[in-house]
């Protein structure tokens, strides 16, 4: 009996048109696709983007130049050097990232005690140059100030989880 | 004279271009529908909805390096894809898109189209020979073996619709499915027809002769800039040929489906296009669908299931007419 079953399935095609139902189905379904450039898809707030060095709303930068970030980098793509200014404080004279080095694991922001070093919501970054991707402490520090808005969001949403 | 042959030549561009536009057309609705079944989008950046795309890959293709490999035959490299494109374009010579539009209404025009089907083969097996290469040769091989294959099956089936029509000439095929699409009455027939012409134009499931998985990219593995694309006009050219001759044999050529009022005042030619974007879209939506065939389980189907199943029915519906006395005389 399932031999003469078997003759019927395959003399009409059935499991074909079984498939062919299927892609017909995918076909009319909505598409994923996102148009990139024009649209662009969520990030969580803890994405780890681009590097930004962040300030007080004062002005005044938050690293006070501790080396916990050097410390902890596993691809030892940070170098910082650091003296005390005139006012008894400690900050940094040189904080460079290696972003060809950088493996984007977070662990800077995570060891920073003041949430000075974070990496932010930018990822569109790509430059024509290597040298480019070597970011000094001016690059950091502007970076900081274009993305702090974003920055102090995604903090503030994503702190009732830590 | 000069007339005849200005009015000639103006007739046959009214086939041409329309058949290398619809190429291009078709070239970005097989991406636009293989994009929607995988849940994309498909090409939408060159003109509206991306209908400009294939125009964009043309001028690329051309004005790539043509590269000619050094231990090719250089005539026959060149040679290969010019064949290849003529052929599929000389048979549209014969396809009638209305009951009075056709370039030449010969009596033999289904032997015609068979025969220069068959020499498309031709222009595959001088570029898989002439590339000097192993992954060309191999699908040259594969090619004329798989084309040999489906048209015994293929032309079982034409001679089944030639037994029910009992002429030759496309335009009398048409007319005689005035009332009843052939479809209906010789339904296995159609679906063996229209899986034959998978096979016949190297399409998936069907597409050894360019198997990229084993074979690079088959016979045109060599071949680069426009001579590739040449090839490629070719194969897309051949889909919407057997496509319109699929139309021409089962589907009523330029006949609406109904005989009723809306439907049969639009001209013949829009149900002509239509049914021909139709099967068309059988093909891509096929191609989306099934995995390739291997070599062996393509063989199979042709010679030990397509070639008997069709025997068979030629001889069932040739006892079927005899017996009622429906033979055309």
């Amino acid at each position: 009996m399932s031999f003469i079953t078997k003759y019927i399935k395959s003399f009409t095609l059935f499991e074909l048109m079984k498939g062919l139902a299927l892609t017909l189905r995918y076909f009319f379904k909505p598409k994923v696709t996102i148009n990139y450039p024009n649209q662009k898809g969520p990030l969580s707030p803890r994405f780890r983007g681009e590097h930004a060095l962040r300030r007080y709303p004062n002005g005044e930068e938050r690293c006070i130049a501790c080396k916990l970030c050097e410390a902890v980098c596993p691809a030892q793509a940070i170098t910082i050097e650091a003296e005390p200014k005139p006012d008894g404080s400690r900050r940094t004279t040189r904080y460079d990232i290696d972003m060809t080095k950088c493996i984007y694991c977070g662990l800077c922001q995570e060891a920073c005690p003041v949430d000075a070093i974070v990496e932010g919501p930018n990822f569109e970054y790509a430059t024509e140059t290597r040298e480019e991707l070597l970011y000094d402490k001016e690059k950091l520090l502007r970076n900081g100030d274009i993305w702090e808005k974003q920055i102090s969001e995604n903090i503030q949403r994503d702190s009732k989880f830590r | 004279m000069t007339i005849e042959i200005f009015i000639g030549v103006l007739k046959i561009f009214s086939f041409i271009v329309p058949v290398l536009v619809s190429v291009a057309l078709l070239v970005y609705l097989e991406r636009k529908v293989l994009g929607a079944v995988q849940l994309r989008k498909g090409p939408n950046v060159v003109g509206p909805f991306g209908i400009l795309q294939s125009f964009a890959d043309v001028i690329k293709l051309i004005t790539k390096e043509n590269l000619l490999p050094s231990s090719s035959n250089k005539f026959l490299f060149i040679f290969a894809p010019m064949l290849t494109l003529i052929l599929s374009l000389i048979a549209w010579a014969v396809i009638p898109v209305s009951s009075t539009y056709v370039i030449a209404n010969i009596n033999i025009g289904i032997l015609y189209l068979f025969a220069v089907s068959s020499f498309g083969v031709y222009g595959v097996i001088i570029a898989g020979w002439a590339s000097n290469s192993k992954y060309p040769f191999l699908g040259a091989l594969r090619s004329a073996a798989q084309m040999i294959s489906y048209e015994v099956s293929i032309g079982f089936v034409i001679i089944t619709v030639l037994i029910c029509v009992g002429s030759l000439n496309l335009i009398d095929i048409v007319e005689s499915q005035k009332n009843l699409w052939f479809a209906i009455p010789l339904l296995p027939m159609f679906v063996v027809f229209i899986i034959s012409a998978l096979a016949e134009t190297n399409r998936l499931p069907f597409d050894l002769p360019e198997d990229e998985a084993t074979l690079v990219a088959g016979f045109f593995t060599e071949y680069s800039s426009i001579s590739f694309g040449l090839f490629f006009l070719a194969e897309y050219a051949n889909m919407i040929l057997m496509s319109s001759l699929t139309v021409i044999l089962f589907l009523g050529g330029w006949y609406p489906p109904l005989d009723i009022f809306p439907l049969n005042v639009i001209p013949g030619i829009f149900w002509f296009v239509l049914k021909v974007f139709l099967i068309l879209f059988v093909f891509l939506w096929v191609r989306a669908t099934f995995p390739r065939y291997r070599y062996d389980q393509l063989m199979r189907l042709g010679w030990k299931i397509f070639l008997p199943l069709t025997l068979v029915w030629v001889v069932i519906t040739s006892s079927f007419l005899f017996y009622f006395g429906l033979l055309p005389s």
